[in-house]
């Protein structure tokens, strides 16, 4: 009874044939997704049966200074596997993703705070305000660049 | 001649007893019935995550701590797992062991606490609450012979713990097991068989079982919506899989089945520390590392425990520095919080305060 990472290499076959030109690259651990094509493959990666990612675990962004890397840790309850899919947003200034709000209302919050403390906005999200900080305030603490 | 009415705006706290901490609810009510509610937080947000980019891997245990400050213990070995798991190394046994005691312990102490509120936010004031608190009170006391601290423990460290337990620890532990069962039970009695409790929680504010998974609700919460998903379970760390535990799992999500829950894994938790008792073996407790370590560039981990409120994880970055380049904690209760609209919308006022304890938040967590 443990649950079972799924391989890049799977995700990426699996992806590429529902939806194509998703996949931007993979390795052992994870898949990377094309940025604008993060929210069709967040619905596929829900709603196929062999997959089955019912459970968004967690979204988290990372700085990398000449781009932003989001990473979504997903699992399935019922298949007991679990998947890390990633995205790169190039630039520093209107950054914008595809919201997976429509897919795991987990992503609620989660999408605010990456906005919030990173910059990042995603696009879809019903209500795509700031979540720790106040409306108004300057700059995004977590960006390397912020001190 | 008709009465005009209209729906009022209400902010619960930030600072208000039923809260649970800094914590502000806007609440439209009509009469007494919720019609609306937005959860507002932050007020707690100390850029916990930002902290940790410039403080080295054995300092930023503390910082641990101090997110849900009632589940210290839990904190810092989800922390130090991450660490060891970036450096490739394994903690030893007996290091593994009282991780595992500690945390149990904590867990029973951050159940207590939440069903003392709970019972606290039915109207049954300090009473009931005490009779949890004498109990936590004398695990804490444990914690102290541990580490000297007694809520912001910083016990477990980056390949195993702090320190071994000092040799009356353990007649005082076996001594707090015994009368421990007949403490819990009494208090499991006062409130679980109170009719009023049964009353006022059965039925109210149920959370369907796909609405729980798709808002990634963790913990006793998704349990007792009738889940039996637990990452000690589906993801063995430290010792739980040398112990035999159940997952308790609830039937209709309701209140009363949140609390129920908590109740059953208070018992698990006192087997599980049973075993670990009776398994620990002499040995070291701390692996030999540097006092900086510097995993490799690119290493990531995304660690996770099953802590008192749900899934709490760390996802790890390193770039080769002494410092995580980027450390996000995963933490249950904020995202436990995203089905507050469903649970309280519809329900009425009395029934709010205490449906916002059965979800047992803990701002420290939700803002760190």
């Amino acid at each position: 009874m443990a649950v079972r990472p799924l391989t890049g290499g799977e995700l990426a076959e699996k992806l590429q044939s529902a939806v194509p030109d998703s996949v931007d690259e993979w390795t052992e651990s994870e898949v990377w997704v094309r940025p604008e094509r993060i929210a069709e493959a967040a619905r596929f990666l829900h709603d196929d049966p062999d997959l089955d990612l019912d459970f968004l675990n967690s979204i988290s962004a990372v700085d990398y200074v000449e781009h932003f890397q989001v990473v979504y840790h997903l699992t399935s309850l019922r298949r007991q596997h679990s998947a890390v899919v990633k995205t790169k947003v190039y630039g520093r200034e209107d950054l914008e993703l595809p919201s997976v709000y429509g897919v795991w209302r987990g992503a609620d919050f989660q999408e605010r705070e990456v906005w919030d403390l990173m910059g990042v906005r995603f696009e879809g999200h019903p209500n795509m305000k700031r979540i720790m900080l106040w409306e108004g305030y300057d700059g995004h603490p977590l960006r390397k660049d912020y001190l | 001649m008709p009465i005009r009415t209209e729906p009022m705006t209400v902010n619960v706290g930030p600072h208000h007893p039923s809260t649970h901490g800094v914590f502000r609810l806007r609440v439209t009510f009509d009469g007494e019935e919720i019609l609306e509610v937005e959860p507002v937080f932050g007020y707690l947000h100390r850029g916990t995550e930002k902290l940790a980019e410039s403080r080295n891997y054995t300092h930023i245990v503390t910082l641990t701590d101090r997110l849900d400050y009632v589940s210290s213990m839990i904190n810092n070995q989800a922390y130090c797992l991450g660490v060891e798991r970036l450096l490739g190394v394994e903690a030893p046994l007996r290091g593994q062991y009282l991780r595992t005691i500690a945390s149990e312990l904590q867990r029973i102490a951050s159940h207590l606490i939440g069903i003392g509120f709970f019972v606290q936010d039915l109207g049954a004031l300090v009473t009931p609450l005490m009779y949890c608190f004498r109990t936590r009170e004398r695990i804490l006391d444990l914690f102290e012979m541990l580490c000297g601290a007694r809520v912001t423990v910083s016990y477990a460290r980056p390949g195993g713990v702090f320190y071994d337990a000092p040799d009356d620890f353990w007649p005082a532990l076996d001594d707090f097991m015994k009368t421990f069962r007949a403490e819990f039970g009494e208090i499991e009695q006062l409130v679980l068989e109170n009719e009023i409790v049964r009353a006022r929680t059965r039925g109210v504010s149920p959370l369907p079982l796909d609405l729980a998974i798709n808002c990634s609700v963790s913990g006793p919460v998704l349990r007792a919506s009738g889940l039996e998903w637990d990452w000690r379970k589906m993801e063995p760390y430290d010792v739980y899989d040398r112990v035999e535990f159940d997952v308790p799992v609830g039937s209709n999500g309701d209140n009363y089945d949140r609390f129920w829950v908590r109740f059953q894994e208070i018992r698990q938790s006192a087997r599980i520390i049973e075993q670990c008792v009776e398994q620990i073996e002499p040995g070291p407790v701390r692996l030999e590392l540097p006092l900086l370590v510097r995993p490799e560039p690119g290493a990531e981990t995304y660690a996770r425990v099953e802590a008192s409120k749900g899934e709490l994880a760390f996802y790890m970055v390193s770039d080769g520095g002494i410092s995580p380049y980027r450390m996000k904690i995963r933490s249950p209760s904020l995202i436990n919080l995203t089905v507050t609209e469903h649970l309280l919308v519809g329900w009425k006022l009395a029934d709010m305060i205490v449906t916002l304890g059965s979800v047992d938040i803990n701002m420290g967590e939700v803002d760190r």
